[in-house]
């Protein structure tokens, strides 16, 4: 009898992200403030990029990641701290002599030349011969499926094409650093979806490392390695997409990564690598310690994201349940919306359930029970 | 209904135009037809076809120094219009700076001072400053008119040009001066130029100021106006006059054609991530 076909459910931890990089630094981000007057933009920031990364500088608009890329790049310059590239201080080194090339969030196609010619722009200086030229700029343009459109002008291109130019441009001059300023916020959400693949895929190709600045978590959370989510200049935290997503430090970080349900919480027991706490919806619960767990006071906050919560039907029994009142109901096509009251807590759940057993035709105040698995509740600094 | 209101749309709204068109350009056109008239004298109706009078105004030597100064006068005045032209307007456009508003508009000022005030002034200032009179004064004060227009073609030239397009360069390895003469100078060349037509155009036409600021050189207006006092010589004014109407017309096409394009070029690329 043939063996059933099943997937192995994955037994090691599932936080790490599943690609081997070398742990080689390749940028060097040393307590780097850049202040103007009294408002400090990058507030202290310490980071290490390793090489053959893809990184995310991830965060709502003015929280200092694309100051950072444009330091990195050499058009801004620290107040304090010190940034490297390649082991290789980056103090006096003007943007045009940097390992660095970058894909502008404008893209900046020279609207003079046509695609080759803004492709081979920078290599002109190189003086590689005309032969040797020609094979790297098309070399360039294949790996960005651009091939049979070298002499169209930059006005005769779609959005996503003159991405493509773009980004053929920088990876020609074989960097050892690619930074990209916001690269798929001009593109509708279709093309954008199929570029964060071709990014990332590219990247993979290339083995070089990316930098990617970026106020969409989906966006961050498809393509990188790792993730650093900052707020007002200062990192909240670095790491895998997985851990950023499933362990956010803080509630700030939590709730900019997506939904998330927090319960009010107090600490019963701290240790290095635990925490117990006492909640009125979901009683007493130890959960791991988030690596940058600040303690502040006897108080912390509960997380739970609302695809983490299951709808328990009939008479289905779970080890670990919640039983409330659905108050709300929102559909989403693939999936719908569940807000739901548990006595005791000041807020409802919001619970994200898919369509297959009828999530979507449940009337409004039926009682309910919820499903949940403990290692989904993660406890954060408020 | 319909057919009244097609009436006033299509029928008076033509008529006026016509009529607006008419009244803007009758008084031009007298020119040339009188030119090529037989008649010294320009009066209906014609007398016949001739082209003496523009086959006799190389034979004038006059004439022939007045052109020549109005060049002189034309290029040099259009050239440093254009130099001070592009350092404002590039600050104007890239810089954000207290008092940027009303630096621009002081410098649009003469566009709107009665020019004979703004010659009495200068005058009055290159005397006080020990200047004899000469083509140099006059371009002087054709400096100071020509300067708003060189803003205005150049402002439209220079907005919408994205700085990022010179950071891009600088990030593919090109020095300041390259990115300068790679990307800058072709992005902005066509207003340039554009600058240079329009204020050699002013130039080449403006009295009142060269009129004041002159010494004993004449320019090209002033050489007409002496010529009116005349008027057996007057067929030759008219003949002038057509070629000068012709030069102007030819210039400023070209100049409008060239600043369309630049702001097109420059807006294009600004315009879709707006």
């Amino acid at each position: 009898m043939p063996e059933p076909i099943q997937a192995e459910r994955p037994q090691e931890d599932r936080t790490k992200s599943e690609r081997a990089q070398s742990d080689r630094p390749m940028i060097e981000i040393r307590d780097v403030t850049r202040s103007y007057g009294a408002f400090k933009a990058l507030d202290d920031a310490t980071l290490t990029i390793r090489e053959g990364e893809f990184f995310s500088l991830l965060g709502p608009s003015g929280c200092g990641k694309t100051t950072l890329l444009r330091m990195i790049a050499g058009f801004d310059n620290p107040t304090n701290g010190s940034i490297s590239v390649g082991g290789q201080s980056m103090e006096g080194i003007p943007a045009n002599r940097r390992p660095t090339n970058m894909v502008f969030q404008s893209y900046a196609i020279f609207p003079h030349l046509n695609v080759e010619q803004n492709v081979a722009y920078g290599l002109k200086r190189l003086k590689l011969g005309a032969t040797e030229e020609k094979r790297r700029v098309e070399e360039a343009l294949a790996q960005v499926s651009l091939i049979g459109l070298g002499k169209r002008l930059a006005t005769e291109l779609s959005g996503g094409q003159r991405q493509r130019v773009a980004l053929a441009r920088a990876l020609v001059m074989r960097p050892k650093v690619l930074l990209l300023d916001e690269p798929l916020s001009a593109l509708d959400k279709k093309l954008r979806e199929q570029m964060q693949v071709e990014l990332r895929r590219l990247q993979q190709a290339v083995g070089i490392t990316f930098v990617l600045v970026t106020h969409d978590q989906y966006e961050a959370l498809a393509m990188s390695d790792r993730i650093a989510v900052m707020f007002g200049g200062k990192i909240a935290q670095v790491a895998s997409p997985k851990e950023i997503y499933q362990r956010p430090v803080n509630r700030q970080v939590a709730d900019f990564l997506g939904g998330m349900n927090f319960v009010k919480a107090e600490i019963v027991e701290e240790n290095a690598a635990s925490l117990v706490v006492d909640t009125l919806g979901f009683g007493r619960v130890r959960t791991d310690k988030p690596k940058a767990f600040v303690r502040n006071g006897g108080g912390a906050t509960l997380g739970i994201r609302p695809e983490r919560l299951r709808v328990l039907w009939d008479n289905a029994t779970a080890k670990f349940e919640v039983a409330g009142k659905v108050v709300e109901r929102h559909y989403f096509g693939e999936i719908t919306h569940l807000i739901v009251e548990i006595p005791g807590l000041e807020k409802p759940l919001s619970v994200t359930e898919t369509n297959d057993f009828g999530a979507d035709d449940i009337p409004v105040g039926t009682p309910i029970r919820l499903a949940y698995d403990p290692e989904a509740l993660v406890a954060m600094a408020d | 209904m319909t057919a009244m209101r097609r009436f006033f749309a299509g029928g008076w709204l033509t008529a006026y135009a016509f009529l607006y068109i008419v009244f803007l350009y009758l008084p031009v056109i007298f020119l040339p037809i009188f030119s090529i008239n037989t008649a010294p004298t320009p009066k209906f109706p014609l007398t016949g076809y001739t082209l003496k009078w523009y086959q006799d105004l190389p034979k004038t030597p006059a004439l022939l120094e007045a052109a020549w100064n109005s060049l002189i006068v034309g290029v040099s005045a259009s050239v440093l219009a254009t130099l001070l032209g592009i350092l404002a307007a590039r600050s104007i456009t890239r810089y954000r700076y207290p008092g940027r508003r009303t630096i621009n508009g002081l410098i649009m000022a003469p566009l709107v001072l009665p020019e004979i005030i703004l010659a009495i002034s200068m005058l009055l200032v290159m005397l006080q400053l020990g200047l004899s009179l000469s083509l140099f004064t006059v371009v002087l004060g054709h400096v100071l008119i020509c300067i708003p227009y060189s803003m205005t073609v150049l402002t439209a030239g220079f907005e919408g040009f994205d700085r990022s397009l010179e950071e891009a360069s600088a990030d593919l390895g090109e020095s300041a001066f390259g990115t300068f003469r790679r990307v800058t100078l072709p992005m902005v060349a066509p207003a340039i130029i554009s600058s240079l037509l329009v204020c050699f155009t002013i130039s080449l036409d403006e009295f009142v100021i060269a009129f004041f600021l002159t010494g004993t050189e004449t320019t090209l207006p002033i050489y007409i106006w002496g010529q009116l006092r005349f008027a057996a010589k007057l067929p030759g004014v008219l003949a002038l006059g057509t070629l000068l109407l012709l030069a102007s017309f030819v210039l400023m096409t070209v100049a409008e054609v060239l600043r369309r394009r630049a702001a097109r070029r420059t807006q294009n690329e600004g315009g879709l991530y707006a």
